[in-house]
């Protein structure tokens, strides 16, 4: 298979994990509100998430099951970076309701204005991070 | 009752995700900022798992509108905010810049748990952190 299509049909799988989620269970598949959703254990919805999240961190051990080997993992960001990295996306996403799977899959498949927007914005904003730390380095 | 059903269905999904991305390169930090390099060697692979998801979660958003519940659950809990405000805005820049430090975002890194490494548990440590801080900061709006 050519990049091309493994790209596109592993993104078919992801985008048929959102629509499952959605048609089975009548919820959006954003990651970033599915772990928020973790610290709230009362309410009905947490063992259903906790579910997905579960079966999410399964899914690379299943692939590399199958496929044979574990996917390349190229982490290029010292552990400072990363803490501080990580701070930034768990606020972030929290006060922008959301990431690369609630707004991104499931929010321009809605045709949300609100996710448009969103995604729009932070791949603007990853991509100026990217290039500034080009230009810095 | 919460069916088994249900459970089972939520982790099948959670599944699909996980192995869409690993199979997708997303779980890659120097492939997912090669993607946001535009200013380098720009690798638009990302963009077409995108257009994939987007495509067959569409499909998906299209059907379940014609549906008047789940299949499994009593409603759709579809969002319902949709003023683009300065919170949304704001938020998303503040992701992208660790989106962009990292190459993570958040179903990458908690996908990636599972293999172990300290700099994927560090990261999902303090996204954790970062995410409780703002359920700390949150106030109720001063009602006018």
């Amino acid at each position: 298979m050519s990049t091309f299509a493994s790209a596109f049909a592993s993104g078919l799988l992801i985008g048929l994990s959102a629509a499952l989620f959605l048609l089975l269970d009548g919820r959006i598949a954003g990651i970033s509100g599915l772990v928020a959703g973790l610290a709230r254990p009362c309410e009905p919805a947490w063992r259903t998430g906790f579910a997905f999240l579960a079966g999410l961190v399964l899914g690379p051990p299943a692939f590399a099951f199958v496929a044979g080997g574990w996917p390349a993992m190229r982490i290029e960001a010292s552990l400072p970076v990363l803490a501080l990295a990580g701070l930034l996306v768990g606020f972030g996403t929290r006060l922008g309701s959301g990431c690369t799977s609630g707004h991104g899959v499931c929010g321009l498949a809605r045709f949300s204005p609100r996710s448009a927007v969103a995604v729009v914005t932070f791949l603007a904003s990853g991509m100026l991070t990217v290039a500034l730390g080009r230009v810095l380095a | 009752m919460m069916p088994m059903l249900r459970l089972a269905a939520a982790a099948l999904a959670g599944l699909l995700f996980g192995v869409g991305l690993a199979m997708s390169g997303m779980l890659d930090p120097a492939r997912v900022r090669g993607f946001l390099d535009v200013a380098g060697a720009w690798d638009p692979t990302l963009a077409v798992v995108l257009a994939g998801a987007v495509a067959a979660s569409g499909l998906g958003t299209a059907l379940a509108r014609r549906l008047r519940r789940p299949v499994l659950a009593d409603a759709f809990d579809w969002p319902t905010r949709t003023r683009i405000d300065r919170d949304l805005v704001l938020g998303a820049v503040l992701f992208g810049i660790g989106w962009g430090l990292s190459g993570f975002c958040p179903g990458p890194a908690v996908a990636a748990l599972s293999g172990g490494a300290l700099p994927v548990v560090v990261f999902v440590a303090a996204m954790l952190v970062g995410m409780a801080a703002h359920a700390a900061l949150r106030r109720p709006r001063p009602s006018r």
